[in-house]
């Protein structure tokens, strides 16, 4: 949850040097239930979850460096997607993570697919989709849960409700009390569980990454939480009634909240102390290596859309080589022009 | 051996293919225990149980977001729309997620996405499309169309085993009414080369699916009746698109005729020829004409789907047009 909040502090920073060239977008206020879901699959059985933009944390769980993190927002030839894709948005099946696309809704169906095969291989894997609470309001998160409900994929679909989607309240994506009830219309389980408490948000997950592990299909959480930013850095979220972010920093940080727990269990402040240097160092080290990183060479811009051809052919206008439409290559019977 | 109907060749190519890799998998609408709409799914799942054939929701959506997951994964799905009209539903998932997943997230793709296409069956507006110039312009999405059983089985092979997501469009017109005796063996027709259906050297239509069988009844008419020489081209493929078999034709002719069955502003036909002007102007002898439907969602009753859709005297009224140019 340090590392999260600390690395998108970092991102903050970069991004007012103006070295982030997308926009940037917070979990701040989320970051636990990012983490403590992640933290209930099991990466050496190979479990796989698909992350939403907030979901940094997730990432980060599931093995992404902050450095790639770093290269990604600013647009570097060596981030994870070669430039192709902005912020957290790729994917390594070697660690476990799919990458998510903007149309929300649309891993839902993806992470059936995947854990389809899990169960079609008999594998010992589950599945982890995040959604946010706008994203059930879109035909693909129907239709991927409703599919996997029906084949008993072994997937998990937490739906973090942190009450905006963009500038939308809640109260305009849906009629239902809660967005946990849609469960019972898939016929899956059905969870709630206080997102800003990773213990509760880890035992939710565990919960139900169990269940899908063992056989019993799908089941729906919803994890409730608050997005303390807006949908991105640039956004003054004039539509927040006023005193409500105040309120959550102060009353429901997550951090916060897990830190005064360590205190009162066995830890003690130079411990946790030494958790913040740390991160602080991996962070540093992060944006060294991304700053000198080189930008992508443009020409790889055609590089990797097929797998058959490896590469496309350049715009005759881009390279200099000539079109067919050439003296030399005219065919002999035509025209008046030459000469 | 005995002749194949283009329906049965699709139908030989899943059993195959699904015999030859325990990854290839088929999944859609009642494709399972009935067989499909149109059976070509018919004894599938009697031999590979419910597992590998599946029976899904009425979930484009869901089929083609399902079959990107489990292709990251390295299965080889197999979706089927009952009719490919219905494609439109699953559109956003396949030119956002799917066509991009390989370049943007370097997650793999190989998929097929199958099912009836077009017209001249009296389907009406939505069991009549012809969808390919939806996805022509959709970088990382390959398209085949074929003509003839002996290709509807090679390509769907290949399609199966290419690296990427291959949309597979077969002519439902075509299903029962062609058959042929099917090349012996591991038949594969490779993606993203055209076939010279007829050889000729006044003029070349250049076509793919139904239109191949009307555009050779029109070659065949104007050689007897005005003794012209006309070469058809069968794509095949539409996503990548065989230039250099486009170009060959026309310096071959140098005049060309496009004929397709999908309407006609922003078809593949405009493509076609934007590709001859930049690499072959200089070899025509006349202008480029189209023979194509109407600008018409496609109508039901038989006088008007006749009237809207590209006939033989068509063809031959163009080819004759060109000719005397």
């Amino acid at each position: 949850m340090r590392l999260t909040r600390s690395l998108e502090e970092r991102l903050v920073n970069l991004y007012r040097q103006t070295k982030v060239v997308g926009g940037l977008f917070r979990s701040l206020g989320q970051e636990a239930d990012a983490v403590g879901s992640a933290y209930a699959l099991d990466r050496s059985k190979g479990d796989v979850l698909s992350p939403l933009i907030r979901n940094l944390g997730s990432m980060l769980v599931q093995g992404a460096k902050p450095t790639e993190i770093v290269k990604q927002y600013m647009a570097k030839g060596d981030s994870p997607t070669r430039g192709r894709e902005l912020n957290i948005h790729y994917g390594d099946l070697v660690r476990g993570f799919v990458g998510q696309i903007s149309h929300l809704g649309d891993m839902v169906p993806v992470m059936a697919g995947v854990t389809l095969s899990f169960k079609m291989r008999k594998q010992d894997r589950v599945g982890l989709v995040y959604v946010g609470d706008g994203a059930t309001s879109t035909g693909a998160f129907h239709e991927g849960i409703n599919f996997a409900a029906v084949q008993r994929c072994p997937l998990v679909v937490i739906v973090e409700n942190n009450g905006y989607a963009y500038s939308t309240p809640l109260s305009k994506q849906t009629a239902a009390r809660q967005l946990v009830d849609k469960a019972i219309g898939y016929g899956v389980v059905g969870e709630r569980a206080d997102g800003n408490d990773v213990i509760a948000t880890y035992e939710v997950t565990k919960r139900a990454v169990d269940r899908a592990r063992s056989g019993g299909g799908v089941t729906l959480i919803e994890l409730m939480t608050y997005r303390r930013k807006g949908h991105a850095e640039h956004d003054n979220q004039s539509y927040v009634p006023a005193g409500e972010i105040d309120r959550w920093a102060a009353e429901n940080d997550p951090i916060d909240r897990y830190v005064k727990r360590l205190l009162d269990e066995e830890f003690e402040e130079s411990e946790l102390a030494s958790v913040d240097a740390r991160v602080k160092e991996e962070i540093d080290r992060a944006t060294d290596e991304a700053e000198a990183s080189p930008m992508p060479d443009p020409r790889d811009a055609l590089v990797g859309i097929y797998a058959d051809p490896p590469e496309i052919s350049p715009l005759w206008f881009r390279e200099g080589i000539k079109s067919a439409v050439d003296v030399h290559e005219r065919p002999s019977s035509w025209g008046t022009h030459d000469v | 051996m005995s002749e194949v109907t283009y329906l049965e060749a699709i139908r030989e190519a899943l059993f195959e293919e699904m015999d030859r890799d325990q990854n290839v998998f088929c999944l859609g609408e009642d494709i399972g225990a009935y067989g499909g709409a149109f059976k070509v799914t018919e004894g599938l799942m009697a031999k590979y149980g419910a597992e590998r054939v599946i029976d899904t929701p009425i979930s484009e959506a869901a089929i083609i977001g399902a079959a990107a997951g489990a292709a990251h994964m390295g299965m080889r799905p197999v979706c089927e729309m009952q009719f490919i009209d219905f494609i439109s539903t699953g559109y956003d998932i396949l030119t956002n997620y799917v066509a991009t997943a390989r370049y943007r997230a370097m997650l793999p793709c190989p998929m097929v996405v199958r099912g009836p296409s077009g017209g001249y069956v009296r389907g009406g507006p939505f069991h009549s499309q012809n969808p390919e110039a939806a996805f022509l312009h959709t970088p990382g999405l390959k398209m085949v169309y074929p003509a003839t059983a002996s290709d509807a089985k090679g390509l769907l092979k290949s399609a199966i085993r290419d690296e990427d997501c291959v949309l597979y469009f077969e002519h439902k017109y075509l299903y029962r009414r062609i058959k042929e005796e099917l090349p012996g063996g591991d038949h594969l027709t490779p993606i993203g080369k055209a076939r010279i259906a007829r050889e000729g050297k006044d003029i070349s239509i250049i076509t793919y699916a139904a239109t191949v069988w009307k555009s050779l009844e029109a070659a065949e008419q104007v050689e007897k009746e005005d003794g012209l020489s006309v070469e058809v081209l069968d794509l095949r493929t539409l996503l990548p698109m065989d230039d250099e078999a486009i170009i060959a034709t026309v310096k071959k002719t140098n005049r060309v005729l496009i004929v397709h069955e999908d309407t006609r502003t922003g078809g593949v036909a405009g493509e076609i020829t934007a590709r001859i002007n930049e690499n072959a102007f200089e070899w025509l002898d006349a202008p480029i004409l189209r023979v194509t439907a109407a600008d018409v969602p496609l109508p039901y009753s038989p006088p008007l789907e006749d009237y809207v859709l590209p006939q033989t005297s068509d063809i031959v009224i163009a080819l004759r047009r060109l000719a005397a140019y």
